[in-house]
């Protein structure tokens, strides 16, 4: 059996752990998940259609929001308990803290956001990623349990035909106030680049180098007119030319909108790191052999200050 | 890059500085059809051109340097690429001051204008923030500035791609060079070959990799010069340019400060010398920065971290000013601080324009055309001549020992004298064993060990006594002894052994080989068998590529006999225009030179050979074969100090038994070993001989010189139309020699000139000639024999008439001279040399 | 307060790494290599070096190379007081010796610390765990993944960004806090600072190595997926062609 930890926010599944579920799945395991806190209860029964049999989920009354040394300790209590084979979740940024917390409970290591897993018996073959996949690394893991994340948009999430609804196994795992004191306590707004948050845009019109600091009127307006989000190149986080928040990327938000339209951007890898999901991407760039041409599936070679401007004008058009 | 031409006539490979400006300057001259690639991208393809700190000072010592760089500064203005912000020289020790006055006299030789010795206050002034405690005063100039080489070269393309002479390609890498018949044939790119008449190689750092592809050698190395840019600068920040202040080089410790925008920008070449190989260098897409941006490494800034703070404590002290962009930089270092000009010597149609800085960037592309179209750059551009290198100059380990050891000169103060420390002993002559023992102080040419006096002549100080001319001040001492004047005024009295082993000695042979010296020389080359011809050689200018001696020895069978510094050069130049059927074959390594002279020489020599040796028997102007020890060995009458005497040319291996032979002999006449400076300073300077690269160069022609002869011959030669011009017109300006009057300084010491100064008026003036020359010291040097120092220089004709007076400055003084005549001043009946 | 910094080398990422021979390890023979530290602990030393200004010391501890102390000297000159050098030979530690060694150091230590601040993985072996691990064996709480940090009253109150919003936790101290790159913009060191940081102790140790139980057996680089875009157009010219695509994809109705 493969445990899989399933996040949620307030009861609304998260998506990428379904592509945890399907990794386990396609193991060839029964699979069991288990999710925190009573407002997960709704959510878990659609697991099912993933082919999950078991939802665990744990209750506690102080578990009303995340804490991740809380939800750690349940899901090692019920590794403990269940003796799974192998304990995933998608590598997220909850996902990695949650199994982080697991290893550390029960002294096991932990295989942070995996391409590929192999089960075995006393020791596991994963590849994983290095360097935000830049590098690809195959390593073995030595230990009685896996504990492994599954790299976000490795796999994809499955539904298995005939499946039927997970039977849901409620439980109340042993918590100290130590494991509660980490918790969510406050939500305040500000996490995007306001708008339309960054990570969830469809559209996104990102700036380098190229577009200059006082150049990004025109991508606000294009962003603004196609619903979508303005992103940047770590060059001007760095130049201070726009915010943190915006910055795609290896250390900033990793994107995969629909449309990516590259403005100015040479292409470094580590901003392809983060912009290589897109499903089309246009780049407007005065050099016809930048990098960034060789990701784009369109390009427009020419000075953004005069060609955005045009698209911004040829799109109003075309809308009214 | 499916458009990339499969043939050109010429193609460019590089997109900086040098590879623009090349490309653009064909195009003006004419040539279409050119190709020009880089492996990085446009505008910037990751050289060291787009890291450039960009300013540029205008004087430096050297004069082919000094011109580049105002050509260049030319060029940038007319384009619009160049901000003159000033800039200050700042000193901090006495040496340093003394040096700087030394450069504004260099400024004054080369035409540079509106230059001056400033106090502490003065500097203060201008550059408000700067500790005008720690410095002694500054050498400002105001034409200094900032180019924007970049944009320089951007535009530079443009125009030639607007003419229909370019195309330009960026991201094409090159991945072989092939030649044949010693010829290039082709670029292969990784987008296709390219079938080209001409290749130049403007590759920066990538050059000598470049090169190689072809079996050729640009003997340079990437190294690195660290720079770092602090900010936000308070003080700067209301600062409406990029430049507002002076920019200031704090020569002490090799570093420089400059206003960049809202920061400061702060560079070395006081750190140990971080030298690389080409394959070192990543490629655009695995480079962090750019290519040649390497990852600063603080460690190696730590005395510049205090230095700069020492000078400028308001910003570099403020901790607001940070550390914006930092990198290790690279750029070329040659072994000998020159660039690397010219068609390779090993295939021809390939050129390097290499190891060239942005401040000479344009006016290198300019020269650099001008060769390739018109056979010659209106700059001389000797000292940078590609073909300058013998085999050893190119190795890796010369390579490295001497742009490690001239990395921390860069702002040094360097003697014109001054003698490299590493990498020696590399090539001895036969008599090294014997001249060693004689306390032989050894300078360095060509890679050969010269004895420059012997120790062991110190007690004839003593003898000549105040006739030594002796000097007190260090600076004139450093590298000189007064034992030089010594062996000379002995030479004059007995004789002296000189090792000229240095000499570049070729045989040009065969059916073609008149032909070629007729085409290559001035004089008649068609003479008897025996004799010894000195001649000019001319560039098509009229002006002279170089001065050597010609022997023929056979019906078919020249030889030349060249100094060791340019002999390379010449080698290249009669292989270049060579008629059909001469072979050559260079004896350099082969044949060992010494020298006898003075008034004993026949005596000594007539002892050690039974062949003829009288006057009747033995004419000056000719050579041949006497037997000497059994050995037969080459003598030639001829002399360039100024005395009677010969020079023996010996197989490498017989050579030390004729040294001990003739030294042996001439225990009994007053024999004494004689260095390099009597050859080469004393002896020729009394008696007015002109020296290749100070008074002979493609800028002087030679009626200017004062060497035509009688009669122009009938055969062909190279210069013969601009030279038969030249005759018909009146010269405005011509060799002349000088004396200095007085020596006294302000300070009550004698001081002696060193060349390079500037010639005045009586009134302080600059002497301009009509075609915009400025009349310098070309050679500088002591005439025991006559009691006077000696100067050479070129006069227009209102200041050469003897007796004239003049006034040269060094080190900021004013001394008297007067012109002496054109010619020599000891024995100028050469009676001597004819006895 | 007093705060223990982690920091590790890292090879600067170039544009495109290149592997050893034996495909087990990045190639960083290369003269041009430079070395840093991950982003994220370039914002954890800077919020290190805020929160000790006013008051404390910050001690960067680094498990590397000996040539982990030019990064030491680098943290010192935007002002970390002094440094823990962890000597090793080279060799990989995975997380949990990694954070082993870690945790010997600050039980060692003189001093005791307040915080320990580290970036959320590195840069890269992005193993998203040493601070927890660290976490767990002090007994101390952790926040990962922090882009917003103020202390008061031995109170730590982080934010993390979670889509839209920003999610605050507040913990009391002694904590483990791990930050992302963007908490804060780090500053660049000054010439003084450099100057100073030349004066600054580094304490040499060198720890056990108690196994790899994540194991490295090799390294490969992915596939490039390079392609080469259509080239629609030059200049303004463009933009009639764009408004098709964006009509084609949906993005524009």
């Amino acid at each position: 059996m493969i445990l899989v930890y399933v996040d949620h926010d307030r009861g609304v599944l998260d998506e990428l752990s379904l592509q945890a579920v399907s990794a386990a799945v396609a193991l060839g395991q029964p699979v069991e998940t288990v999710l925190i806190g009573a407002n997960a209860t709704t959510a878990a029964p659609r697991l099912g259609e993933f082919g999950v049999t078991n939802a665990h989920i744990a209750i506690d009354p102080r578990l009303t929001d995340y804490a991740p040394q809380a939800a750690g300790r349940a899901v090692a209590e019920l590794v403990t308990s269940l003796s799974p084979v192998a304990v995933l979740a998608v590598g997220s940024p909850r996902g990695n803290e949650v199994l982080a917390h697991v290893g550390a409970i029960l002294d096991l290591p932990f295989a942070a956001d995996c391409t590929g897993i192999s089960l075995g018996s006393g020791s596991f073959d994963v590849t994983r990623n290095r360097w935000a996949g830049n590098v690809i690394e195959e390593a073995v893991v030595h230990a009685s349990t896996l504990i492994a994340s599954t790299a976000p948009h490795a796999f994809t999430a499955d539904p298995v035909i005939g499946s039927t609804p997970a039977t849901v196994h409620e439980f109340t795992p042993t918590l100290t106030d130590a494991d509660v004191a980490v918790r969510i306590i406050d939500r305040t707004g500000g996490g995007g680049g306001g708008g339309v948050g960054l990570a969830e845009a469809k559209v996104v019109v990102s700036g380098g180098r190229g577009v200059g600091g006082d150049g990004f009127g025109p991508l606000e307006e294009l962003a603004e007119l196609l619903g979508g989000a303005v992103g940047c190149s770590r060059v001007v986080t760095s130049a201070g030319w726009r915010p943190h928040a915006e910055q795609v990327g290896q250390t900033g938000t990793k994107v995969a909108p629909d449309l990516y339209i590259a403005c100015g951007i040479s292409g470094a890898t580590q901003h392809i790191a983060g912009c290589k999901n897109a499903k089309t991407m246009i780049a407007i760039n005065t050099d016809p052999e930048a990098t960034i041409m060789s990701y784009a599936d369109y390009a427009i070679v020419g000075d953004v200050s005069t060609v955005l401007p045009a698209i911004v004008d040829a799109v109003r058009a075309a809308k009214s | 890059m499916s458009n990339l031409p499969s043939k050109a006539k010429c193609v460019v490979i590089g997109a900086g500085i040098v590879g623009n400006s090349v490309a653009y300057h064909l195009a003006r001259l004419g040539w279409r059809d050119i190709v020009q690639i880089d492996k990085g991208p446009l505008p910037n393809p990751g050289g060291s051109t787009g890291h450039a700190s960009n300013f540029i000072f205008l004087v430096d010592h050297n004069k082919e340097m000094a011109l580049l760089t105002l050509d260049s500064l030319r060029q940038y203005k007319e384009l619009d690429t160049f901000f003159e912000s000033g800039g200050i020289e700042v000193a901090r020790t006495p040496e340093r001051m003394q040096e700087l006055t030394r450069r504004i006299t260099s400024g004054k030789s080369w035409g540079i204008e509106d230059m001056s010795l400033i106090t502490p206050d003065e500097v203060k002034e201008m550059v408000p923030f700067i500790d005008e405690t720690v410095i002694l005063g500054g050498f400002y100039t105001k034409g200094v500035g900032v180019c924007d080489s970049l944009r320089a070269g951007t535009l530079m393309r443009e125009k030639a791609i607007k003419m229909g002479a370019l195309q330009s390609f960026a991201n094409v890498e090159v991945e072989d060079l092939t030649v044949a018949d010693g010829h290039i044939k082709a670029v292969v790119t990784d987008h296709g070959t390219i079938e080209a008449d001409y290749v130049v190689i403007a590759c920066g750092c990538w050059s000598r990799r470049i090169a190689a592809m072809a079996g050729a050698q640009i003997p340079l190395t990437p190294a690195v010069h660290q720079m770092k840019d602090i900010g936000p600068v308070a003080r700067f920040a209301d600062a409406k340019g990029d430049l507002e202040y002076p920019i200031v080089r704090d020569m002490d410790t090799n570093m420089y400060e400059r206003q960049h925008g809202t920061g400061l920008e702060i560079g070395s070449y006081a750190h140990r010398p971080i030298l690389y190989d080409a394959e070192d260098i990543p490629s655009n897409a695995e480079a962090a920065l750019s290519p040649t941006e390497f990852p600063f490494t603080p460690e190696d800034f730590a005395d510049q971290d205090e230095h700069a703070l020492e000078l400028m404590p308001e910003i570099v002290g403020d901790e607001g000013a940070q550390e914006k962009y930092a990198i290790n930089g690279l750029l070329s270092l040659t072994p000998d601080g020159m660039p690397i000009l010219g068609e390779t010597p090993e295939v021809k149609g390939l050129w390097s324009a290499a190891a060239v800085w942005v401040k000479e960037g344009p006016g290198v592309g300019r020269a650099m055309a001008e060769w390739m179209v018109l056979g010659q750059p209106e700059i001389d551009l000797h000292a940078s001549n590609i073909a300058r290198f013998y085999p050893g100059q190119t190795a890796t380990k010369h390579i490295k020992d001497r742009t490690s050891e001239g990395f921390n000169k860069t702002y040094g103060i360097v003697h014109p004298a001054e003698q490299w420390a590493s990498n020696r002993e590399v090539r001895k002559s036969p008599y090294y064993d014997r001249e060693k023992p004689l306390g032989a102080v050894f300078y360095e040419t060509a890679q050969w060990e010269r004895p420059f006096w012997f120790e062991s002549n110190a007690s004839l100080v003593a003898r000549f006594g105040d006739a030594v001319m002796p000097r007190t001040s260090e600076w004139e001492s450093r590298w000189w002894s007064p034992i030089v004047n010594a062996e000379h005024l002995q030479m004059r009295e007995t004789a002296g052994l000189v090792d000229l082993t240095a000499f570049c000695i070729f045989d040009i042979t065969g059916p073609g080989a008149l032909a070629t010296v007729q085409q290559v020389c001035v004089r008649q080359m068609d003479v008897a068998i025996g004799k010894v011809v000195y001649t000019p050689v001319l560039a098509p200018n009229g002006g002279f590529v170089s001065d050597l001696t010609v022997m023929r020895l056979g019906d078919e069978h020249f030889r030349v006999v060249t100094g060791g510094a340019h002999g390379m050069c010449d080698q290249k130049w009669f292989k270049d225009h060579a008629a059909p059927g001469a072979t050559f074959t260079d004896q350099t390594e082969a044949i060992s030179t010494i020298g006898v002279w003075g008034p004993n020489a026949r005596k000594i020599l007539a002892a050690v050979t039974s062949d003829d040796m009288s006057n009747e028997g033995f004419p000056f102007g000719t050579c041949r074969e006497i037997t000497v020890s059994g050995n037969t060995v080459l003598a030639s009458r001829i002399s360039y100090v100024g005395d009677l005497g010969w020079e023996i040319y010996v197989p490498m291996g017989e050579g030390l038994t004729l040294w001990d032979a003739v030294w042996n002999a001439g225990q009994d006449h007053g024999l004494i070993p004689v260095g390099i400076g009597v050859y080469g300073t004393t002896g020729r300077l009394e008696k007015g001989y002109r020296a290749y690269g100070s008074e002979l160069e493609t800028d002087f022609t030679a009626v200017e010189a004062g060497m035509t002869t009688k009669k122009v011959k009938d055969a062909d030669f190279i210069g013969k139309e601009a030279h038969l011009r030249h005759r018909g017109e009146a010269p405005v300006a011509t060799a002349c020699v000088l004396t200095v009057d007085d020596h006294t300084s302000s300070t009550g010491e004698k001081r002696y000139m060193m060349g390079g100064e500037p010639i005045l008026t009586k009134d302080g003036l600059a002497i301009v000639d009509a075609h915009g020359r400025r009349s310098y010291v070309t050679s500088a040097g002591s005439g025991p024999s006559v009691g006077k120092h000696i100067l050479m220089t070129y006069l227009p004709p209102e200041h050469s008439e003897p007796g004239t007076h003049l006034l040269v400055e060094y080190l900021g003084e004013q001394y008297p001279v007067t012109v002496t005549g054109s010619g020599a001043l000891f024995d100028p009946n050469n009676d001597r040399i004819l006895s | 307060m007093n705060i223990a910094v982690c920091i590790k080398r890292v090879p600067l990422s170039p544009g495109r790494w290149t592997l050893t021979a034996d495909g087990t390890a990045i190639d960083t023979s290369g003269s041009a290599m430079g070395w840093t530290l991950s982003p994220h602990e370039e914002c954890a030393v800077e919020a290190a070096v805020q929160l000790a200004e006013g008051g404390g010391t910050v001690t960067a501890i680094s498990l590397g190379t000996p040539e982990s102390a030019e990064q030491i000297r680098d943290v010192m000159a935007v002002g970390v007081d002094r440094g823990l050098l962890l000597e090793t030979d080279g060799a990989e530690w995975d997380p949990q010796a990694t954070a082993g060694a870690i945790l010997d150091a600050i039980r060692n230590d003189d001093t005791a610390f307040d915080m320990v601040i580290l970036g959320t993985e590195s840069a890269d072996t992005g193993d998203y765990q040493v601070g927890v691990r660290i976490a767990h064996a002090l007994g101390w709480p952790i926040v990962t993944n922090v882009k917003g940090l103020s202390v008061s009253d031995g109170v730590a109150r982080c934010e993390r960004v979670a889509g839209s919003e920003r999610e605050v936790y507040e913990v009391a101290l002694p904590a483990v806090i791990s930050v992302k790159d963007g908490l804060n913009i780090p500053r660049y060191p000054s010439v003084p600072g450099r100057i100073k940081a030349r004066k600054k102790p580094i304490d040499t140790s060198t720890p056990a190595h108690p196994g790899q139980r994540l194991e490295k057996k090799s390294l490969a680089l992915p596939p490039q997926e390079v392609g080469t875009a259509e080239v629609i157009g030059s200049g303004p010219d463009a933009a009639p062609k764009v408004v098709e695509i964006l009509k084609e994809i949906g993005v524009l109705t």
